[in-house]
């Protein structure tokens, strides 16, 4: 056992609330990190997380006490800036969660990463090129000299990374690094980051997802409401956890979760009002009918072919999980099922009649049957609606009348989606983001449509929160037999959620079949490459 | 906007709104009556803002000249917003080759300067006040309508407008219900931002005498004529351009605060 790189005992940040009120974002919290070992931090948004993180170089912001804070070898709660930025450059280096904002878009990647080296420039830019080697970017001598915008999401995490390591950093803290990627990406940049432990480094790593953290942390500390709820090693919080918000937290992920078993378990008595709810395969009342069918649905953008040849079919009351990464044509096969983008050629029909092509005047008659749900709630909202503005808006068919029948059908619809009725006078903006997601699936199921494409719907959650939403959309699914166009990137997600899969990659549809066997004998190689990246959970989950 | 700051920006419209409508109210003189007698008198009880080369009290011609210049300011910035909304909807809503047209075309007239485009378009038209109009209210259109477009565009494009089409609302309820409110706010702001800068642009042209013609009193043309006898008689140039700054100033910060509001 060496000695501790960062010794941090009852740490608390505090910030100035409103008027004369503090808010106290960490409250005494304490762990050490050890070289070559990796510690995970988890939490939800709010959690005191990301600014335990930057306490440790010197970025907390607000009123930092300590008994403790001591950072390789330096007594660091009263450390002056001029000392905190010697630390920061060199031995503690973070890795931001931001790619795409965090890099100088003006400036080729080998300055930003290089930059502050106290190298002549020539050696900087060989340093940089090598920090972009260790990282494993392809082609490092060509992308060294490209910017930010030319790279993908993975590469520009990695030149983070490589930004990060220029300095032979001793402690790295990652915050969120891998928050914005896709499956894949996220495999890749974990499997960076434990490379760096086995070099040494002492790495803190920081995440909302138990999932990801449970790869490469060597310890765990949960954390909530800005004090720590449980910390031990890895496989004893996964195996053995013994505070009830973990065993909340590990049981909301929903990776081999069979379908309609809820996901929250609200350990403390809650007020989700679902018990005795019918929640079975028997239960549900799917049928052979097609709720859509989509044939041969191609659309180019230019020289780009964004879909390509897609056909697919969606059984009444059943859900049809749609994966693939990012840029692989998803949303964009959503909108002509939605008959938001014309596609070039092929036809969508729901229940039998042809909805695409067709004129938007011909398509309202069916516009009631086929309702969607979009990764941005807010953002599919008008700013000056009130959520009863918002109901009624989308229950009168666009009328603003004021009848106190359709203000009795939006409570109806809050009660659904379990909000209260207390939000109907507020703005979407003031809700959270569960709150907003609710709804959204709210508005959406006032037409009461028989299909709902949902793009990315839980994807801007936290895991809790993600838990309690697909609770909600099973529920809907079982009541009303709705069948469901379910688009994520998340394979965890997707194999709670799913009757059938159909993974998508460059615009087309490599494969297509039963959830089962999609996720436990996939045949294409994309498929098979998808599947290996996606986190294991090597645990027993029976408990 | 602090509770004074409102109270302020009240009181400071209220004035501005009777000196245009009922300038008599605040100062009851005539503003061409000439006393040659009196003239180039320094400010005084009986003369706040001194008197010009005629004898003509530069008070009674500030406030009477409120509604003059303020008459160019909102008939020019009308008539550039209107020209822009038209623009700006037929660029958004038209097929593509219409909206890349007009758009070049409004892109070589935004690279020519407002004043240099208003001087433009008054040696076609000739000096004067509807001249003047016309030539600010032509020179901002361009502005304007790219802004409009742009707005436009990002609203009908933006998930708002996707959620009311899949919810099967048509064209005609999701322009009323979304589109027309969520511009309006934004028009609002644009005006009375323009209206401040028309004010200044009106008063430019005037001084260069390609206004409104004396003896009239209108605040470009007072400083115009009020400069041959700056060395000596100050307050001509000074009163006449404070009034300037005040109403291009409070229509700034009006329209700056209703930006702040609608965001």
């Amino acid at each position: 056992m060496s000695q501790a790189a960062v010794e941090v005992k009852n740490l608390s940040v505090s910030f100035p609330g409103h008027g004369k009120s503090v808010i106290e974002a960490v409250k005494n919290v304490s762990f050490k990190l050890t070289p070559g070992k990796a510690l995970g931090i988890v939490g939800e948004s709010g959690s005191g997380k990301s600014v335990t993180a930057r306490a440790l170089l010197g970025l907390a912001g607000g009123q930092v006490t300590a008994d403790v804070l001591n950072i390789l070898g330096t007594d660091a709660r009263k450390l002056p800036d001029a000392q905190w930025r010697e630390l920061r450059g060199g031995k503690v280096a973070m890795i931001l969660q931001d790619a795409l904002n965090s890099l100088d878009p003006l400036r080729p990647i080998h300055r930003e990463i290089a930059d502050a080296l106290p190298l002549a420039r020539k050696a900087r830019k060989h340093a940089a090129v090598e920090a972009l080697r260790r990282v494993e970017m392809p082609n490092p001598t060509v992308r060294a000299d490209q910017r930010s915008p030319q790279l993908s999401g993975g590469m520009r995490q990695r030149a983070l990374i490589a930004q990060a390591m220029i300095g032979n950093p001793a402690v790295v803290v990652a915050d969120e690094a891998t928050t914005a990627l896709d499956t894949r990406l996220t495999r890749l940049v974990l499997d960076q980051l434990h490379e760096l432990t086995t070099q040494g480094i002492a790495l803190a790593i920081i995440s909302h997802d138990l999932a990801q953290i449970a790869q490469v942390a060597d310890e765990i500390i949960v954390m909530r409401h800005g004090e720590i709820v449980e910390a031990g090693l890895t496989d004893q919080i996964l195996e053995r956890p013994s505070h009830d918000y973990t065993k909340q937290l590990l049981a909301a992920v929903p990776a081999g979760v069979p379908r309609f078993v809820p996901l929250a378990r609200e350990v403390s008595q809650g007020a989700t009002p679902q018990a005795g709810l019918p929640r079975s395969e028997a239960s549900r009342k799917a049928t052979d009918e097609l709720a859509v069918e989509v044939t041969g649905l191609s659309k180019t953008f230019g020289d780009h072919v964004a879909v390509d040849d897609v056909s697919l079919s969606i059984g009444k009351g059943a859900t049809l999980g749609l994966v693939g990464e990012s840029g692989s044509g998803k949303t964009t096969t959503a909108r002509m099922i939605l008959g938001l983008t014309a596609p070039d050629t092929g036809t969508v029909h729901i229940f039998g009649e042809q909805f695409t092509p067709a004129k938007e005047i011909e398509r309202r008659a069916l516009r009631d049957r086929i309702g969607a749900i979009y990764q941005d709630p807010l953002a599919s909202f008008d700013p000056r609606y009130s959520v009863s503005q918002i109901l009624i808006n989308a229950l009168s068919q666009g009328t603003t009348s004021r009848a106190r029948q359709y203000r009795k059908r939006a409570e109806e619809l809050l009660e659904t989606v379990e909000l209260d009725s207390s939000v109907l006078s507020r703005y979407p903006r003031e809700l959270s983001g569960g709150q907003r997601q609710r709804l959204a699936i709210a508005r959406a199921l006032a037409p009461e449509p028989d299909i709902l494409i949902l793009d990315e719907p839980v994807s801007a959650l936290d895991v809790s929160v993600q838990a309690t939403v697909l609770d909600l959309l099973d529920r809907i699914q079982l009541e009303t037999a709705t069948s469901y166009l379910f688009i994520t990137h998340d394979l965890a997600v997707v194999e709670h959620m799913s009757d059938t899969i159909a993974v998508m990659t460059n615009g087309q549809l490599v494969e297509t079949g039963i959830a089962e066997q999609i996720l436990n004998h996939p045949r294409h190689t994309y498929t098979q490459e998808l599947m290996a990246a996606a986190p294991t959970w090597g645990i027993n989950r029976a408990s | 906007m602090t509770r004074t700051g409102k109270f302020l920006a009240g009181v400071f419209v209220a004035l501005i709104a009777v000196a245009a409508l009922f300038p008599s109210l605040l100062a009851p003189g005539s503003p061409l009556a000439v006393h040659p007698a009196e003239a180039f008198e320094s400010p005084s009880l009986r003369h706040p803002f001194g008197t010009d080369e005629s004898g003509r009290d530069i008070y009674t011609r500030v406030v009477h000249g409120t509604a003059d210049s303020l008459t160019i300011g909102l008939a020019a910035t009308g008539l550039g917003m209107g020209i822009a909304v038209v623009l700006g909807i037929i660029t958004a809503f038209a097929p593509r080759w219409i909206d890349s047209v007009i758009l070049r075309g409004l892109e070589v007239l935004y690279a020519i300067p407002t004043l240099l485009m208003a001087l433009i378009i008054i040696a076609f038209t000739g000096p004067g006040t509807t001249p003047a109009i016309i030539a600010v209210g032509l020179s901002t259109a361009p502005g304007y309508a790219r802004l409009i477009r742009t707005h436009l565009r990002t609203l009908v494009n933006s998930e708002m407008f996707d959620a009311a089409t899949v919810l099967g609302h048509s064209t005609w309820r999701k322009v009323r219900n979304h589109l027309v409110p969520n511009t309006l706010t934004t028009l609002l702001a644009l005006v009375t931002l323009g209206i401040g800068q028309a004010v200044i642009w009106a008063s430019a042209l005037s001084f260069l005498g390609l206004g409104t013609p004396p003896p009239a009193p209108e605040w470009g043309a007072m400083l115009a004529s009020g400069r041959t006898y700056l060395h000596f008689a100050w307050w001509m140039t000074v009163f006449p351009g404070l009034a300037i700054v005040t109403v291009a100033a409070g229509a700034t910060l009006l329209g700056r605060s209703v930006t702040r509001r609608s965001t």
